[in-house]
């Protein structure tokens, strides 16, 4: 076998990123590329799941059976995506139970909009148009990030997510053509929400500490700001659409560009939410560690029952 | 050679491969081999005779666990009662775009 050494191996890999060809589990990788990705996937798939309970909030009290169907299909399919990103995550090494721990323990991060509250049914409508709409701009461009696994994942992830955004987006339009009252809702959910979800796509490309090393490694393939602009671009027309007012006096169309100029984002309010002092920040955390826990007795009782199966194969093999 | 094994002892593998990077691997179909490592180069030479593949995985067949499309309606209940699950469930005005 040919002993390669590590500036070889290094090369070979550096020439895979340039050829724009993705790397695979079982090919050579720098540790910090691996360790990137292990923290970007695993937070990843940590706010596909933290995001549930927001949504969750309002299965049981959805204004038709219609709706609750829907939730329930949605929160089900966050989930499942939660799923296939932490199994992906698993590709590089990493054991699910370590992730977990990480974020029991604060040392993983997730999506900071989900530390908001779900205060009115109106936010279930925003969370689907807003939150998902801005999830899938920025999964969008990830099914070209270069791990194999990664881009997989958003390819399925991004197919099933079309419907997420348009259930929201019709609850809105549902709301803006009822009552005042419903259009006020309405109104205030898209207040609260806005800003929030212009923090998704994290800091200013500046001040992003992972961000040129990751695009430099082709993880990320589009800039935060870029990301962002084209979710302002595409999102204010559907507002205007709705009625309903988009809470930022500086937005405008900028006729040279073809782009809308907005105001700048309240980054005290990120830095405060992102490190853990939002409005919901401990509730989100201590309900998945109490879910987990709560859960431990099927784990352990699904070991148990294979344990007892096991015993049993050998017995019958031995008579 | 009486003490030859008859070829339906030696182990079944499934072969799937990778066409390129980036690709899932696809099963493309199976070989008899004594051992992985034998049935990873049988699956190169049978199957990869035109570069048809960037990787190769072999599993042995009896590793496998497979539903059977008629095992019950419920193990594979195409959920058609659920059409929400389907964006095109939802209508959007023909004013809106990127929805």
């Amino acid at each position: 076998m040919p002993d390669f050494d590590a500036s070889e191996m290094q090369a070979r890999f550096d020439a895979r990123i340039g050829a724009e060809e993705r790397i695979e589990p079982k090919d050579w990788m720098p540790d910090a590329y691996r360790r990137n990705l292990i923290r970007q996937m695993s937070q990843h798939a940590h706010s596909e799941v933290i995001g549930m309970q927001p949504e969750g909030n309002w299965i049981s009290r959805a204004p038709t059976l219609k709706r609750k169907a829907i939730l329930l299909a949605k929160v089900q399919d966050e989930a499942g995506h939660g799923l296939y990103l932490y199994s992906a995550t698993e590709t590089l090494g990493a054991t699910r139970e370590s992730l977990v721990d990480a974020l029991h323990e604060g040392r993983a991060k997730y999506a900071s909009i989900f530390n908001y509250p779900s205060l009115t049914w109106a936010d279930v409508g925003a969370i689907g148009w807003l939150v998902d709409g801005a999830a899938i701009v920025n999964q969008i461009s990830l099914q070209r990030t270069s791990y194999g696994p990664y881009a997989r994942a958003m390819v399925r992830i991004c197919k099933e997510e079309s419907f997420h955004m348009r259930q929201g987006y019709e609850i809105m339009l549902t709301l803006c053509r009822g009552s005042n009252d419903q259009r006020a809702m309405a109104q205030d959910a898209l207040d609260r929400w806005w800003w929030p979800s212009l923090m998704m796509f994290g800091p200013h490309d500046a001040e992003s500490a992972h961000s040129a090393q990751s695009m430099q490694w082709k993880l990320k393939r589009q800039s935060n700001d870029e990301l962002r602009q084209k979710f302002v671009d595409q999102t204010v027309p559907q507002a205007e659409y709705l009625g309903i007012r988009i809470p930022d006096p500086k937005l405008r169309l900028d006729a040279a560009t073809g782009h809308y100029a907005f105001g700048e984002i309240d980054w005290r309010e990120f830095q405060r939410v992102v490190s853990g002092d939002g409005p919901c920040n401990r509730e989100r955390l201590a309900h998945h560690v109490r879910a987990h826990d709560d859960g431990a007795w099927v784990r352990e009782a699904a070991h148990a029952y294979q344990a007892k199966r096991a015993a049993r194969d050998r017995v019958e093999a031995a008579s | 050679m009486t003490d030859m094994m008859p070829l339906y002892e030696v182990p079944l593998y499934e072969v799937f491969i990778r066409s390129k990077r980036g690709l899932d691997h696809r099963h493309v179909g199976s070989l008899h081999a004594e051992d992985s490592e034998q049935a990873l180069e049988y699956a190169r030479d049978v199957y990869t005779r035109r570069g048809e593949g960037v990787s190769i995985w072999v599993v042995k067949s009896s590793d496998i666990v497979a539903s059977q499309e008629g095992d019950s309606a419920s193990f594979y209940d195409p959920q058609d009662d659920k059409p929400y699950r389907h964006a095109t469930f939802y209508k959007v005005p023909d004013e809106v775009s990127n929805l």
